[in-house]
């Protein structure tokens, strides 16, 4: 649900990185937090363990210039990944206007993916969304994984609406910008549409 | 009702920046928010330069959310008020209607009894405009919307731009 308020001209849009645990949702937004102009992003806010796992999330606001007369600002959040904090994964979806989902390479973590992908499609349709139809882009995460498995056959398990997919290394930065570039497309055409 | 943007007009924008100050005022609280339940800043009031707003909208927003999960696995339909005590900053977080929530930190030049009585007589007020929005962006969904979006002409440009590119 975006936030358009035009009095002050300013749109806010919500984006939510979901995927399995360790997958590296929460380095994707670290990236981003150390590259952008100190001037154009907020604070970023983690809610994490002792061990830095995320307990609930990650948040970062980011200014991204101007859109038709309008100030464009996402807003970026994380889910907590471990399959126990589903209860927090659902409410971080409330009002999101658009999926970043991080797929782990690693082959051994191919069912993680696949588990993860049933679980988004269930909680944004407890949310109102249909992840059929919501903005959402696939990120091909840890590429550089000696494990990592091919992009056909990733392809093949987990790409489901034709959706862009992109290959990241994100500890490295790669991939991570061209990621929420897709995102903010999806999410910026969709309110063309509404 | 997930897919209902909020949109807010300069007039309705003005009303609620009213409501907000007057109830910083009589509260005599430091600062005093208007959050949405997705973590949206709306408006604020008071000593707002004093606080990261951004952050603290998100966090509350997140708050209500988590407490909100609890009231429903209790059995109640939600917990309308979340009051912190602090050593000399208090938060008191009330829920407006069906998507605002209400921030108001104050300290020892107000008490929770006084901060209680405004934030009941402003939610009131906050109510109305909130729903004028609602039945305002209900109508424009059902009839098509009768101002021409500035949005309707996005181009990949206007995007790549965005991006520095």
């Amino acid at each position: 649900m975006t936030f358009i308020n035009y009095a002050s001209r300013e749109i806010n849009c919500k984006i939510v990185y979901y995927g399995p645990g360790l997958c590296g949702k929460t380095t994707n937004i670290q990236w981003i937090f150390e590259q952008a102009n100190p001037e154009k992003r907020g604070k970023l806010v983690s809610l994490a363990t002792e061990t830095d796992r995320t307990l609930f999330f990650d948040f970062l606001p980011l200014d991204m210039g101007t859109v038709k007369g309008f100030k464009v600002r996402f807003h970026l959040y994380t889910v907590p990944g471990q399959v126990f904090y589903d209860a927090s994964r659902k409410l971080i979806l409330r009002g999101c206007d658009g999926i970043i989902f991080v797929a782990d390479s690693q082959r051994a973590r191919m069912e993680a993916n696949i588990e993860s992908i049933a679980n988004l499609a269930t909680n944004l349709k407890e949310n109102g969304f249909d992840i059929r139809s919501i903005p959402y882009v696939l990120q091909l995460n840890k590429r550089d994984m000696p494990s990592a498995a091919s992009i056909p056959e990733m392809e093949r398990l987990l790409r489901f609406r034709n959706e862009p997919m992109i290959e990241a290394v994100a500890n490295k930065g790669t991939g991570v910008i061209e990621t929420l570039k897709a995102a903010a497309r999806q999410v910026l055409m969709e309110l063309q549409r509404n | 009702m997930a897919k209902l943007d909020l949109m807010l007009f300069e007039e309705e924008d003005t009303l609620l920046q009213e409501i907000i100050g007057r109830l910083s005022k009589d509260a005599s609280a430091k600062v005093v928010f208007l959050v949405d339940k997705n973590g949206q800043q709306i408006a604020a009031a008071g000593d707002v330069k004093s606080i990261d707003a951004t952050s603290l909208a998100s966090l509350t927003a997140g708050n209500v959310a988590a407490t909100d999960g609890l009231a429903k696995l209790i059995g109640e339909k939600e917990f309308s008020l979340l009051f912190h005590e602090g050593e000399k900053d208090n938060l008191h977080i009330s829920i407006v209607g069906k998507r605002g929530i209400l921030v108001v930190i104050f300290d020892q030049n107000s008490s929770l009894a006084l901060v209680r009585l405004r934030v009941k007589k402003a939610s009131k007020e906050l109510q109305e405009i909130f729903d004028q929005v609602e039945q305002r962006a209900q109508k424009e969904s059902d009839l098509g919307s009768r101002f021409e979006s500035p949005f309707s002409e996005i181009t990949d440009e206007d995007i790549d731009r965005l991006f520095g590119d």
